[in-house]
């Protein structure tokens, strides 16, 4: 059998949906009208199903109900027997001009997390007021989210005029108060229109009504509105979502948030701060290698081999992203359980995601009446909207929200549950020195692994480099030490230099005193890597049977053991003879010298190897680090 | 792919590639479902657009032993051709009892060797998700579905009380006994899906193409399914 018996040679297919949806979503307070406007839409542009108002009709005589457009939008039983429509729904509509789709954002107040679902993927919102009310708490503090979220097209409709008597004071009193509660949020309607749902007024056609109004009907200033653009024009942020070795082929696959990203553009990714340039583009059965763009889900291969890993942002050299553990943000929060100060959460920006906590909240404010409490704070309750300074365990690749929107934006995480979201302003660079931790909570009992590891964000480990003399293993070591440093890791190196000096000041170089210096730092090794941190020994460590040692004590201590055979041919060493001990050997001067007149015993299952003749440090260093990170993550409390 | 606009197809792919790669690192033990239906056949195209010609994680077929001989030969093809990992779960526990067609009433054959079948092969393997092709427009209740959506240990959904999801971050948990059902063409209709079809040629089995004026527009077990009226006049295979 072959792919052509099950190809298509030319399904056909309606091209009418061919086009982008516009996205509105339709807000405001509970009862002011929504689901009715939604239905009176669909019902004018003649998006029903045919037979559906006449079968909601005879359902309502049936309950002794008055008919409501409202009702042919509740699908689920449940909704028509509350009268409350419970979460984000989705009905298309078309216009003249183009296609619609609808999320009805319901007006609850306990639904907010569905209100924010919805809100999040439009491009416009229509913001409904009842005239009779007017502006009220939701009517405020969806707006408020609106703005948050980043939505900058917004009609305003100041529904049921029919109860108002139509009155253009009424009208007017609505629109200059709701207005200036905007301003205040940096935000600007489209337009007010004013409208009845019920009666059709304004809503497909113009109300006669409301002679006095000379203002676009409702469908009329929808079609005026644009599909949000990808923000291509933008400095380009690639983010990583993972480095697949599926093949021969190492690719980097990710979305790029913004921007544009060609073959040959030189990238730096943070927040390692390392330079490579686009090898590749890869897309599988897709047409050509041409430019990526904001929004596409591409992969990359780059022309060095440089460490990269999940979270890592690419950039241009000439625009890139903030790199801090501290920055201000304004934070909104869903969930009952409030906010606390130097609490821990999990925050998630784009791909990456860190341990942090909250190190003041410097300001609190309703998120309806923009009032700010100005006592001092240490939780943010539900619905409240808090400017806040957080502190990241690790480096951070941020943007200011208003620059680039889709790297200024994070959520807070706790118990995997996403507990708020917000947006950064005025991007600062680490300043350590104020870093301090605090409100830590402690458990009764003895200090477990896990908790250590949850601590630190990682497990300890014995990293245990073995190679001939000049294979450069204190290099690395220390190359090593520094990234993991960076990473806000623990980490330290035990080399001969910080040992013989101390700890084995006693011993000399006969092979009984260098066995004993391998058991001791052995137990050294594992004693650190116990207390969380990662330790990277620096021997020749020629031996086998003392390699294997050393890893059963690390293994008896419930360490983990890693073994790194820094390789290189010995006369690539002997060339390099940065203590000139080769040439001593070589005259004799010192004897029983590993690979001279000593034997060194290759590993021959070391789990991670580095050729030093054929790698530079970076690239060593490069390999080891995306074998060892893996190893290293902390595991989730529950596994 | 030089242009500077996407189209909507454009959009709708990259999204889900977007969403199975989150999937695809969020979950250490992932399954995709596949019932070689239309939609199924297209997740697992998008999945080797997603892992660049891989499919990385089990495929699972629930199969009724009630499948018509075309799809068994489609899922013969298929696996060999994609180079699937392939996982075939029938509930022979219940088949040994004597549930069938020929004696029992339709929503037993299928609670029995369908839902059943799922429950038995999820304490076997314990995904902790599977990516389903559910859509929210294929009825009012999807509407309301996440693109990630935990299910509990009775494969429940609780959909007065989900998580929200926005800016791309989704709940990647599972707790004990529940699964996270992972939906990248949640936001795709079906004209999207037969779009997507033929821009990319994805193999689907032939039985959903008109005959006689008569099609299968979903296909499920061989007693209960049957050809409809093709009104629509789509999709068609047309000449070449």
């Amino acid at each position: 059998m072959t792919q052509e018996a099950y190809s298509v040679p030319g399904i056909r297919v309606p091209v009418s949906a061919a086009a982008v949806p516009l996205k509105v979503v339709f807000v405001g307070h509970v009862d002011h009208g929504k689901s009715t406007l939604i239905g009176r839409i669909l019902h004018d542009t003649d998006s029903l199903p045919e037979g559906k108002i006449d079968m909601v009709k005879k359902a309502c005589a049936a309950e002794g109900m008055e008919f409501e457009f409202a009702f042919v939008l509740d699908a689920l039983l449940e909704e028509q027997k509350q009268n409350v429509t419970i979460d984000t729904t989705q009905i298309p509509f078309r216009t003249a001009r183009r296609n619609y789709v609808i999320i009805d954002a319901p007006g609850h107040k306990e639904f907010l997390k569905n209100m924010i679902t919805g809100a999040s993927r439009a491009d416009a919102a229509i913001l409904v007021i009842a005239a009779n009310e007017g502006v009220r708490e939701q009517s405020r503090r969806h707006a408020y989210l609106l703005g948050l979220l980043g939505i900058r097209q917004i009609l305003v409709v100041v529904n049921k005029m029919d109860l108002a008597n139509y009155s253009e004071k009424r009208f007017s009193e609505i629109e200059s108060e709701y207005k200036n509660f905007l301003v205040g949020l940096s935000l600007e309607a489209r337009a007010f229109i004013p409208a009845s749902a019920r009666q059709g007024e304004n809503v497909a056609s113009r109300s006669e009504k409301i002679a006095w109004y000379h203002g676009p009907t409702l469908l009329e200033a929808l079609d005026l509105l644009e599909v949000r653009k990808a923000d291509v024009d933008l400095p380009l942020r690639f983010c990583v979502q993972d480095v697949y070795r599926f093949d021969e082929r190492r690719i980097v696959a990710g979305r790029i948030e913004t921007g544009t990203l060609r073959v040959g553009d030189e990238l730096v990714f943070s927040p390692a701060n390392k330079s490579s340039m686009v090898a590749s583009i890869e897309r599988w059965n897709a047409p050509g290698d041409g430019a990526a763009i904001a929004g596409d889900s591409i992969g990359i291969t780059l022309s060095e081999q440089i460490f990269i890993e999940r979270g890592y942002v690419a950039s241009h050299e000439t625009d890139t992203p903030i790199e801090t553990n501290r920055f201000h943000a304004d934070l909104f929060w869903i969930v009952r359980e409030p906010l606390r100060v130097g609490r821990p959460y999990n925050l998630r920006l784009a791909t990456q995601e860190v341990k942090c906590q909250i190190v003041s909240i410097e300001q609190v404010m309703n998120s309806s009446t923009l009032e700010t409490k100005i006592d001092k704070h240490e939780q943010l309750e539900r619905n409240d909207v808090g400017r806040l300074m957080i502190e990241t365990r690790g480096p951070l690749v941020i943007d200011n929200h208003d620059r680039i929107p889709n790297l200024g934006r994070f959520v807070i995480v706790d118990d995997d549950e996403i507990c708020g979201g917000g947006t950064i302003s005025g991007g600062v660079y680490t300043d350590r020195s104020v870093a301090k931790s605090q409100n830590i909570f402690w458990s009764e009992g003895k200090i477990t692994a896990g908790e250590r590891a949850l601590r630190s964000g990682h497990r300890g480990a014995v990293v245990w480099f073995t190679g001939l003399s000049g294979a450069g293993k204190s290099t690395i070591a220390q190359a090593l030490e520094r990234e993991l440093f960076n990473r806000a890791m623990q980490t330290y190196v035990l080399d001969g230099d910080n040992v013989r000096h101390g700890l084995n000041a006693n011993l000399g170089f006969a092979p009984e005193d260098r066995v004993e210096n391998i058991r001791r730092v052995s137990e050294v090794a594992r004693l650190m890597a116990d207390a969380g941190a990662v330790v990277i020994t620096a021997f020749i460590s020629p031996y086998r049977v003392d390699r294997r040692r050393a890893r059963e004590i690390a293994l008896e201590g419930n360490v983990e053991f890693i073994e790194v055979f820094v390789d290189a041919p010995l006369d690539v060493c002997e060339t390099r003879d940065p203590k000139n001990l080769y040439k001593k050997a070589r005259a004799g001067e010192i004897r029983e010298f590993t690979g001279i007149d000593a034997p060194y015993e290759a590993p021959k299952d070391a789990e991670i190897v580095v050729h030093t003749d054929r790698q530079s440090v970076d690239e060593s260093v490069a390999t080891i680090l995306e074998q060892l990170l893996p190893r290293l993550k902390a595991d989730e409390p529950d596994d | 792919m030089t242009s500077t606009t996407r189209t909507h197809l454009d959009q709708l792919e990259n999204q889900s590639i977007f969403i199975f790669r989150e999937a695809y690192h969020a979950f250490k033990n992932i399954a995709m479902p596949w019932s070689m239906g239309k939609d199924s056949n297209v997740l697992i195209w998008l999945a080797r657009k997603s892992f660049f010609g891989k499919v990385p994680f089990p495929l699972l077929h629930i199969d009724t032993t009630y499948e018509f001989p075309e799809m068994l030969k489609f899922r013969e093809w298929a696996t060999k051709h994609y180079n699937l990992n392939l996982i075939v779960k029938i509930n022979t526990e219940a088949r040994e009892r004597g549930i069938g067609y020929e004696t029992h009433d339709p929503v037993t054959v299928t609670h029995e060797l369908k839902t059943v079948a799922l429950q038995q092969v999820l304490a076997e393997y314990k995904w902790d998700a599977l990516i389903t092709g559910i859509r929210r427009d294929e009825d009012p209740t999807r509407a309301k579905e996440r693109y990630f959506s935990a299910r509990n240990a009775q494969f429940e959904w609780d959909y007065k009380d989900q998580p929200p999801e926005f800016w791309g971050q989704f709940a990647t948990s599972s707790a004990k006994g529940e699964h996270v059902r992972v939906q990248p063409l949640l936001d795709w209709t079906e004209v999207d899906v037969w779009r997507y079809i033929q821009r990319e040629n994805i193999p689907i089995p032939q039985m959903y193409f008109s005959r006689n004026g008569k099609r299968f527009r979903s296909l499920g077990c061989s007693p209960i399914t049957h050809p409809k009226d093709n009104r629509a006049g789509w999709p068609r295979a047309g000449p070449s």
